[in-house]
């Protein structure tokens, strides 16, 4: 492997830009949409477990077991039922990105002051009610950081993707490894990576952007 | 419910049992609490005193036994309105850190389907009640108040549906002592002109004093020691259990609760002039401080040691032999 020139990458850039944009849509995409899932799944589990011991303590160590699986492992799994590309991508995205949603959604919910819970009850609203008007704006801070680091999690991990022909900037980093020597081996991998660190970085701008707009100023830190 | 200014209040026989635990935590407690009548429920922690409190609101389900609220029966009513009508001011006070002064205060009003207007008219009317300046309240959030503010907007929370019942449990305890004060003596100039029937929970036999219309002392399983007014368990405790209550200075006690009024007698004095409006332990203060040489009053008259003790009912014709 002889000596690389960095000042290379710049015109394979632009020569690769039409593709490197669509791969990066992919990307975005199969992130947004797996982290959609998760999030419609993880928090109405959250809604519905916080309060019952059992089910709350088994639906957050399935999460965790889930995320100790290795992602290739996971999506090789996937192969026999789901065969390749998006499908099993989007639904191992959406199984690791649970673990950070549900259990930010069920700590944020029995994080409330016991107190605050109590003179909610005590002024007659329903169980649902305080559920909706009380327990969730007090823990929205808390859910919403769940969901920063389920799409951190789901940003990095979707590279892999790349594995079962899923969509993505996977599909570059791969396709470097795999010519490795070769003259643009790096620049593939490079790319591919800067990228997705790009993305990264967007997606957090947008988490905090979210958080100011959505939180109340009383509970803002 | 529909009397706005204060609901009887019965208690027959209540007890809770909870699952697990050998003795019931409240024992057959019975109790009638007039319209507009402010009682206090006094005692030692783990006697059962906020148990009893809050099976009023259900927040704890009674396990057998009555309550009843103007007569009716609260056991058949929906939990959720019945709390409606009952305000509730606890020690934690549990604002909605989320929502402005003006939204907590509202909560009740909104749950209660009120229009905009008169919601917004009502919740402005209750911070002024508690002297808070809705211009400059309503719009900041519960961490932006101080310890007392923040008890204030709860006690305005809970009046803002205008119940007639209220429940407080150790609302001022949280509070530093100066704070304190100042929270119950316009607490009492509240309920002077609101006359809400008020069970009020604390562990403070001098607060008790100070605010109730009557006292129950509870002991063990929210027994009933006594159940009187201030000034007749302060002259006639009924057990050792309540003197030892009521602790030192019962005179003094009692005397802080009689005004200098009921003790001027005629005659000249010299010394700094006290007002009919004090107490009368202020009174015998001063009396102290002008050597013991009786004081004039404010208006006309004075009060000596000896007009003091005579109005405890302390035989003083024999004083000076």
């Amino acid at each position: 492997m002889g000596k690389y020139d960095l000042s290379l990458i710049w015109p394979f850039f632009l020569d690769k830009l039409d593709e490197i944009i669509e791969l990066s849509t992919e990307h975005v995409l199969v992130v947004l949409i797996s982290v959609l899932l998760a999030t419609i799944f993880g928090v109405s589990l959250g809604l519905f477990a916080w309060d019952k011991p059992l089910l709350r303590s088994a639906s957050i160590a399935t999460a965790g077991v889930i995320l100790t699986i290795p992602s290739m492992a996971l999506l090789a799994l996937m192969i026999p039922t789901f065969g390749l590309g998006w499908v099993p991508t989007l639904i191992a995205l959406a199984l690791y990105s649970l673990l950070p949603i549900v259990r930010n959604t069920v700590v944020g919910l029995r994080e409330v002051p016991e107190a605050v819970m109590e003179s909610a009850r005590g002024m007659g609203m329903s169980p649902l009610r305080v559920l909706l008007s009380v327990q969730m704006p007090i823990a929205w801070p808390v859910i919403l950081t769940g969901l920063r680091v389920a799409t951190q999690l789901a940003i990095g991990i979707a590279s892999i993707a790349a594995y079962v022909a899923g969509p993505g900037l996977g599909v570059y980093i791969f396709k470097g490894l795999s010519m490795l020597g070769a003259k643009n081996a790096l620049n593939f991998a490079l790319t591919g990576t800067v990228m997705i660190i790009i993305i990264a970085l967007l997606f957090d701008a947008l988490f905090i952007l979210i958080k100011r707009l959505t939180t109340s100023r009383g509970i803002r830190g | 419910m529909a009397n706005k200014t204060g609901a009887t209040i019965e208690l027959l026989n209540v007890s809770k049992v909870y699952p697990n635990q050998p003795e019931p935590a409240v024992e057959n407690f019975t109790m009638t609490i007039n319209p507009g009548e402010l009682v206090m429920l006094v005692g030692p922690s783990g006697c059962g005193k906020t148990t009893t409190m809050k099976m009023i609101n259900r927040i704890i389900e009674p396990s057998s036994g009555s309550i009843k609220i103007d007569g009716q029966d609260i056991l058949t009513l929906d939990q959720n309105q019945l709390r409606r009508n009952i305000g509730y001011v606890i020690q934690q006070i549990g604002l909605f850190p989320h929502m402005t002064i003006a939204e907590n205060v509202a909560v009740v009003p909104t749950l209660l389907g009120w229009s905009k207007d008169k919601i917004r008219a009502r919740v402005a009317e209750m911070l002024e009640l508690v002297e808070l300046d809705p211009s400059v309240f309503s719009n900041r959030y519960p961490k932006q108040l101080s310890g007392g503010q923040q008890q204030r907007v709860g006690v305005a929370r809970a009046l803002s549906a205008d119940p007639p019942v209220m429940l407080m449990d150790e609302p001022f305890g949280a509070t530093d002592p100066i704070t304190r004060e100042r929270l119950q003596a316009e607490f009492q100039q509240l309920q002077a002109n609101i006359g809400k029937t008020i069970v009020f929970v604390t562990h403070d036999f001098e607060e008790a004093i100070k605010l109730g219309d009557r006292i129950a002392v509870l002991s063990k399983r929210s027994k009933i020691e006594q159940f009187d007014t201030p000034a007749n368990i302060l002259a006639n405790p009924a057990s050792e259990y309540v003197a030892s209550f009521i602790g030192e200075g019962a005179a003094l006690k009692r005397l802080a609760l009689m005004r200098v009024d009921s003790a001027v007698e005629s005659g000249n004095a010299t010394g700094p002039a006290i007002s009919r409006d004090e107490n009368l332990r202020v009174a015998l203060d001063s009396v102290v401080l002008n050597a013991g040489r009786p004081v004039p009053v404010v208006g006309g008259g004075r009060v000596s040691i000896e007009s003091i003790s005579a109005a405890l009912g302390i035989d003083v014709s024999r004083l000076g032999q």
